[in-house]
């Protein structure tokens, strides 16, 4: 696996000791409090607690009672460059992703213009060459403009470095279109994504349909918008013989499917955002537009459907799904704001909370999730080992963060965990070898592009 | 009662009882000669109507007329919204007049519930998307207590359009919340999913409607044809149409308005000493000074002698 695909700026690499950290790496099999040295940006030694010395010129910083883990990786966001960098633009987004301990971002293609062009993948892989903080790929769109009528140049995309191809926000409405990507993709490579949703069930919908739906008479979609389309399109990937990957499963109807069509072999994977996993339509009986996205929140049967998913594996990984607006633009009435939460701040600390600190499911497994929405596009899962390259993350299990307190790093708040105390706070985040992001209390500063050239 | 109303949950039934004595008590006053009180006087009451609305808009006016307050009527067409403004540019432009309250009717949920974040104003819901209309449910239950006494153990059928009706949604609510049961009747295209969590039952035919003590009659829109919740009008009032033949005698029939006559209801029907439909409208002004009342002088002062 390479990361070739991946684009961002250069930075002093890393010179950190790293002391009496509770190391967490389940795929390298560590589970214990160590000393980490960090030297030239490489992974040096994991030691004993208290047992390195200092080299000169590393910084050292005491980790007691803090967790290390490989640092989160996050398949599915949303830049908004080019076009709506009054959103988000590259430099904010993965600033945003920095604060949440992500070392690896995958961007979806539904800008203005679309990355559905070679020359627009090209200006946006160079900008992100000199703009981005944590190392980001990109996905090209399947179809011109994501209008589900001509294929776009896949294999040329490809090789400019798309990691795969989605018209995420949007279903590939015709099956023989999609039909068509799927047998392009033994040339082009790369993964195709999909957002699954039927246009004609989810009709004007914009929030689960059910028992909430019906209190507040706002048009509902319903799960099998969702669940159909997976149906369909797992059913050409079999005949196609093609890999696709579903994006943000939310309902029980979609996570049953994916089970099916796993059993018959069918090279399918799936991923679950935060917030389908904390969050419920409950929650949209406020009408907060920050609780809107797409696909909505469902009912706690959902829920518990999608967090049992991720437990057995059928959802391969966790992705958030960051999805900024103006505040202009959610400042209007629910059903006319658009849809979307960001996510990348606040990933690893809500599912802490909601799911780990309780026991619904372990640590170590979320971890796990956390990490591998990169593998599925192939790109290297982070690894705490002696020898790789330093991509880890220093967690504060204990402190508290009042969500938005103290402001955003993303360019948007509208956040759906906005307001709520969630538990895990990131002290440290080290990408690609470099500190990309440290908090006030970790006893050091982030360096800032000027500061490395 | 909170500083607004936005929903039939603001209210408990002690809430809406008030409500009702107080409405009583205006009642009293609409039939004076001279139709006025001079609770309100001094303050302004702002209208901002984003949908097309005339009983409602027009019972607002004359509400707050009657309690003596300054009135400004917005409507969308013709305004700055007309122009592109926010609603959150509009609602705070408004505010720098001070008004005591703003009734707003939009076609959007949740947009009453928004606007008490932009303004000092008490917010009364006038009808939010096929959300909520609070007061068209209070003053279905004033209604009802006027001519029974009370709603104590009396079964309410709601038929037709419950799916984008913001009066069933209420209605659900107050009905029940006053002690009657409801059942909700109309084709399976117009009841929504899951509706029973609201407390009610739901029936897909009026084989059962002589059960009913009283039978509200919903407005069907001749929009719903177009998009295939009904094959045609017709196929409705053929299964759906309240009429005397399906209608036994004690029963009392409602409508919100406006009617769709010989649709949902049978002129027979509308015309028959059954229906309270005058009665309802009458009763829209005395409940709407009600809620005005208890808003902007009734809780206050109670809370001031507290």
């Amino acid at each position: 696996m390479s990361d070739s695909k991946l684009f961002h700026r250069q930075a002093r690499p890393a010179e950190l000791l790293i002391r009496r950290a509770h190391v967490l790496d389940p795929r390298a099999g560590v589970d214990a409090t160590h000393d980490v040295l960090i030297r030239g940006g490489e992974i040096a030694e994991l030691g004993e607690p208290g047992g390195i010395t200092a080299p000169s010129g590393a910084t050292v910083i005491e980790a007691d009672g803090q967790h290390l883990f490989p640092a989160f990786v996050d398949p599915h966001v949303h830049l908004r460059t080019p076009g709506q960098e009054y959103k988000e633009n590259i430099e904010t987004g993965t600033a945003a992703a920095a604060a949440g301990g992500f070392c690896q971002l995958i961007a979806m293609p539904n800008t203005s213009p679309t990355v559905d062009q070679v020359s627009v993948l090209k200006a946006l892989t160079a900008a992100a060459g000199e703009q981005a903080a944590v190392p980001t790929g990109f996905l090209a769109a399947i179809t011109i403009g994501l209008q589900g009528r001509e294929l776009t140049e896949m294999a040329a995309l490809s090789d400019t470095g798309a990691l795969g191809f989605t018209d995420d926000g949007k279903p590939v409405v015709s099956a023989g279109m999609l039909r068509k990507a799927l047998q392009y993709q033994r040339l082009a490579g790369g993964v195709i994504a999909l957002h699954e949703e039927d246009p004609d069930l989810s009709g004007d919908g914009v929030m689960h349909e059910g028992a909430v739906s019906a209190r507040l008479g706002v048009a509902g979609i319903p799960s099998i918008s969702e669940s159909t389309m997976i149906d369909r399109d797992a059913a050409l990937a079999r005949y196609e013989g093609a890999r696709v990957h579903f994006q943000h499963i939310s309902a029980v109807e979609s996570v049953e499917a994916l089970q099916f069509w796993r059993s018959t072999g069918t090279r399918v994977s799936g991923e679950a955002t935060p917030h389908h996993l904390t969050l419920t339509d409950e929650d949209l009986l406020g009408l907060d537009s920050n609780f809107k996205m797409n696909p909505p929140l469902r009912a706690e049967a959902d829920r518990q459907a999608v967090i049992e998913g991720l437990r057995t594996g059928v959802l391969e990984c966790i992705a958030t799904d960051h999805a900024p607006h103006a505040r202009h633009e959610k400042e209007q009435p629910f059903e006319q704001a658009p849809m979307g939460t960001t996510g990348l701040e606040t990933s690893f600390m809500a599912v802490y909370t909601a799911l780990v600190k309780p026991g619904v499911l372990p640590l170590s497994l979320v971890i796990e999730r956390m990490t591998s929405g990169g593998a599925l596009y192939g790109l290297p899962i982070p690894r705490i080992a002696a020898g790789e390259r330093a991509n880890v993350v220093l967690v504060d299990l204990e402190r508290d963060w009042v969500v938005g307190e103290g402001g955003y790093a993303s360019r948007s708040h509208n956040c759906c965990f906005h307001g709520r105390r969630l538990s895990g706070v990131v002290e440290l985040t080290v990408a690609a070898g470099s500190v990309v992001f440290a908090s006030r209390g970790a006893g050091i500063t982030t360096p800032s592009p000027e500061e490395v050239s | 009662m909170s500083r607004h109303l936005i929903s039939i949950d603001d209210l408990d039934r002690a809430g809406i009882e008030r409500i009702l004595d107080l409405a009583r008590s205006f009642a009293e006053v609409s039939g004076r000669e001279i139709k006025k009180v001079p609770a309100l006087r001094g303050r302004t009451v702002v209208n901002l109507f984003y949908e097309a609305s005339t009983r409602t808009s027009s019972s607002f006016e004359l509400a707050a007329k009657r309690l003596s307050a300054d009135v400004v009527n917005i409507r969308s067409a013709g305004s700055s919204v007309d122009k592109g403004e926010s609603l959150k540019d509009t609602v705070q432009t408004l505010s720098a007049y001070e008004p005591a309250a703003i009734v707003i009717r939009s076609p959007w949920a949740g947009a009453a519930q928004q606007i008490t974040h932009w303004t000092d104003a008490a917010v009364v819901n006038a009808g939010d998307g096929k959300h909520e209309h609070p007061t068209q449910a209070l003053l279905d239950v004033f209604t009802l207590t006027q001519a029974l006494g009370s709603l104590e153990g009396l079964n309410i059928w709601i038929v037709g359009d419950v799916l984008h009706s913001r009066v069933a949604r209420s209605d659900i609510l107050a009905f029940q919340r006053m002690g009657a049961s409801v059942t909700v009747c109309g084709p399976p295209t117009l009841i929504p999913r899951q509706i029973d969590a609201l407390g009610c039952a739901s029936q897909d035919t009026l084989a059962n409607l002589r059960e009913a003590d009283v039978v509200y009659v919903l407005r069907m829109q001749h929009e719903r044809m177009h998009d295939s919740y009904v094959p045609t009008l017709r196929e409705y009032a053929q299964r759906y149409q309240v009429n005397l033949p399906r209608l036994r005698a004690g029963q009392l029939v409602m409508h919100p308005g406006p009617v769709n006559r010989g649709v949902e209801l049978s002129g027979d029907a509308i015309d028959s000493n059954m229906a309270l439909i005058g009665a309802q409208v009458k009763s829209g002004v005395a409940v709407r000074m009600a809620v005005l009342y208890e808003l902007l002088v009734g809780a206050p002062v109670l809370q001031a002698v507290a």
